[in-house]
């Protein structure tokens, strides 16, 4: 008597990859010269050959770019433009699963994410947005807010589609022109976008995307010719930014690592907190910049929570990707996997308990089992550092007030969980916790309406909300 | 009696029981039975679990129309829920009000039914609203009458009134009356308890006061068995196990009338309570329409084609 799941995958047959991509520039598709593979993660496949933007490219872009923004985009009345982007977000839903697809196979994460999280909230941004187009006066910064000009956007490989909509979207609802650089192993539904663009007839210019690495990245941070910079990564690339950027003119926002604390209270509602604690860190395989990665449980109530937590464990669903019963997929890259290896050693080092479910990993591609770390305490690297994969450090705690302290114990600040039946309680350590997003008695929801973003070393500015507009927009906070 | 050394039978012990459970996120049970309504359970799986539900169905009918003709009809499609298909298996139990038990369990035995029990809804169902000596007959007729299983329903106005040892009595009561004669299943009408938290305590307090299954509803009253109800169930039984050693049965009844509904109640009961529970001695799913759509979808994976409801037997 066993209910095996039988493979349940989802076709690939609705998405066509070509061998080779070039660049988006000035609404045309532009050869690249010099190429690098995207791989699948899962499978280790080479998916396709990427462009690798260089100089003139970068160049020709930020020209695109500026031309379209002087002459069309900064011009048309904020009801064309928010037309505009209505249409890219339809476009969106209507293709969704191809981008879902794609996002897999690019990417690693479970078709069940990026078709259930991933598109429908990038959707979602652009119409969050679309819909500020021709309202951007009632959004508190002066009566007649201005765009910045050209922004160069530079995104991660964890949520490559939404993060190019979080980038995205804000700036061309502000008036805005963009140079986008999706990252080097995750390009595939940024050039996909650019499709979309040329579908819903966005003018020439308005969104321009260069793949390429690190050093297209630095060709757009010190190009004199853009205006702001936005940047999701990890905090060490934030801080070569911040230097680069301080002596000139640029607008910049950063996103950047975070270390949360989870925080379980003894009256915390112990069945929804196990499942909010494998959400917080094992979503998207813990690829999640605000997971929650060091668990904080009060001492009365941590081995009632770690028992239930293993048996939880045991029934994630690790492996292909394109299976729709999946629940955990492959770590995105060869380099990820070395550095959540190199971490999770650290921790065996330093003397905490490694424990992982019984899960069978395939053979090819990348991999890591969902893993817990007990005996952990502030000391320990594997709680000061981010991981950044299915890793959660486990701490514990006495009092309210410890676990405060711990929490705040860290560089980074980007969000915080509580757990507690208790409101007062909730809204008493939401106010002592130094990060910029706080859940109380859930993890990593994410909506359009909300800002996002950090304290101290998780970042600058907000990102989604009227406090994310802002970060695109000549304002009172601006002049 | 000591009620698996959990309360004492008092009043102030099985208050701090109760009022001591972790409480239950109503945002959270919920979206964690949503992901799991999105398994995809396809092939061999579905064909697996279609079959196992079947052998799961508490083929019910609950009618003031019920006549024995009705009844003995039922108990024809108990058996056989496909007359063309000897590889269908007989259902879980048929399920009747106390009148129709002797019926029913006369007909089963005539025609080869003779390993499919009876149950009869019992203590004054579905309201609850009757003198305790009333529930007591009500529920030793029908034993007398052949029933194996007893649907007991709570007071539902003695729980919400706060009234935990008054339910708590009357279950150990029904309990005493079934004792090794027939299987107590306990109906909550999570209806009518509304809160997650309600039908968790409910469920602690049947079955320290010795359920055999505990049940959401009598299918009079909706929202019935929707999946985080189930859910919250399951979850208290997998703790109870823990606490106990001791397996009791889930059923869901009332408004789960297809394939895809019954699916992702089993899909419920692996993930939370384990495979251990995916045997009709431990789930069963209270339903009529039901079962007529697992025989099409059955027929559908064999023949490759959905054929038109004609193809099924009404009933």
């Amino acid at each position: 008597m066993s209910f095996e799941y039988a493979p349940a995958p989802e076709s690939r047959a609705v998405v066509s990859i070509k061998p080779k991509y070039g660049h988006f520039i000035g609404g045309k598709f532009v050869a690249g010269s010099k190429h690098f593979p995207t791989v699948n993660p899962a499978t280790e496949e080479v998916l396709s050959q990427i462009a690798l933007a260089g100089k003139a490219e970068v160049d020709a872009a930020v020209k695109a770019a500026r031309k379209a923004y002087t002459t069309t985009w900064s011009k048309m009345s904020g009801k064309e433009r928010g037309k505009y982007l209505y249409r890219i977000a339809r476009i969106m839903q209507e293709r969704a699963r191809e981008f879902a697809v794609l996002e897999t196979l690019d990417n690693g994460k479970p078709i069940r994410e990026s078709r259930d999280t991933d598109i429908p909230l990038a959707a979602a941004h652009f119409f969050y947005h679309a819909g500020w187009a021709d309202k951007l006066e009632y959004a508190g910064l002066g009566t007649s807010p201005k765009p910045l000009g050209v922004a160069g956007q530079i995104i991660p490989w964890n949520f490559p589609l939404l993060m190019l909509a979080w980038k995205v979207a804000p700036a061309l609802a502000a008036g805005n022109t963009v140079v986008l650089k999706p990252a080097e192993s995750t390009p595939l539904t940024a050039l996909l976008f650019a499709e979309v663009c040329q579908q819903a007839e966005l003018p020439a210019g308005v969104v321009n995307i260069v793949t390429g690495d690190g050093s297209t990245g630095a060709l757009i941070v010190n190009h004199p010719g853009i205006d702001k910079i936005a940047f999701t990564g990890s905090t060490e690339v934030g801080k070569i930014i911040a230097r680069a950027v301080a002596p000139t003119k640029k607008s910049v926002t950063l996103e950047l690592g975070g270390k949360a604390a989870n925080i379980v209270f003894d009256d915390a509602p112990i069945d929804e907190t196990v499942e909010g604690i494998v959400n917080g860190i094992f979503f998207n395989q813990g690829h999640v910049c605000c997971a929650g990665s060091r668990l904080l449980l009060q001492e009365n109530v941590a081995e009632e929570v770690l028992h239930k937590l293993k048996n939880r464990m045991e029934k994630i669903r690790v492996g292909d990707p394109m299976d729709k019963n999946t629940d955990v997929g492959a770590i995105n890259s060869k380099e990820q996997l070395a550095k959540i290896t190199e971490l999770a050693a650290a921790g065996d080092a330093e003397g905490a308990e490694r424990w992982s479910p019984a899960c069978t990993l395939p053979a090819k591609g990348f991999w890591f089992a969902p893993t817990i770390f007990t005996g952990v305490t502030q000391a320990h690297r594997i709680a000061r550092e981010e991981i950044f994969g299915p890793v959660l450090s486990v701490l514990t705690f006495r009092t309210p007030q410890e676990a405060i302290e711990k929490a705040n114990n860290t560089p980074f600040g980007l969000s915080a969980g509580i757990w507690s039946e208790k409101g007062s309680r909730t809204l008493w350590a939401s106010q002592q916790l130094r990060a910029g997003v706080i859940w109380a008695n859930t993890f990593n929801k994410f909506d359009p309406t909300s800002p996002f973003g950090g304290y101290k070393e998780s970042g600058w500015g907000r990102e989604g909300g009227r406090h994310g507009l802002s970060a695109y927009l000549k304002g009172v906070s601006h002049e | 009696m000591s009620f698996y050394g959990l309360v004492d039978g008092s009043d102030a012990s099985l208050k701090s029981y109760l009022n001591n459970l972790s409480g239950v996120d109503q945002v959270g049970a919920e979206a964690r039975a949503a992901m799991l309504a999105t398994r995809s359970i396809k092939t061999s799986a579905k064909r697996w679990a279609i079959d196992t539900a079947i052998t799961m169905v508490d083929l019910t009918t609950l009618e003031g129309a019920d006549t024995p003709g009705k009844v003995k009809a039922l108990c024809t499609k108990a058996v056989r829920p496909d007359p063309t298909d000897s590889t269908v298996p007989s259902v879980g139990a048929v399920c009747v009000y106390n009148d129709m038990v002797s019926v029913a369990r006369t007909h089963l035995d005539l025609i080869g039914g003779q390993h499919v029990p009876v149950a009869a809804v019992s203590t004054a169902f579905p309201s609850g609203r009757a003198s305790m000596a009333v529930k007591i007959q009500d529920t030793q007729d029908a034993i007398d009458a052949g029933a194996a299983e007893i649907d007991m329903v709570i007071d539902r106005g003695a729980f919400l009134a706060g009234r935990y040892i008054d339910v708590f009595n009357e279950i150990v009561q029904i309990k005493q009356v079934c004792g090794d004669k027939a299987h107590l299943k306990v109906i909550f009408e999570t209806g009518e308890l509304v809160t997650y938290d309600n039908v968790r305590k409910a469920s602690f307090l049947a079955m320290a006061a010795g359920a055999d299954f505990i049940k959401t509803s009598t299918g009079k009253v909706a929202p019935a068995a929707t999946p985080p109800v189930v859910l919250v169930m399951l979850e208290a039984v997998r703790d109870f196990y823990e606490l106990t050693n001791t397996r009791i049965g889930v059923k869901p009844a009332g408004g789960i009338r297809n394939t895809k509904d019954a699916i992702k109640q089993l899909v419920l009961v692996n993930e939370t309570v384990g495979p251990e529970w995916l045997n009709p001695k431990l789930f069963r799913i209270g339903a009529s329409a039901l079962l007529n759509d697992l025989l099409m979808q059955r027929m559908k994976m064999d023949e490759g084609y959905y054929s038109s409801p004609q193809y099924v037997t009404m009933d």
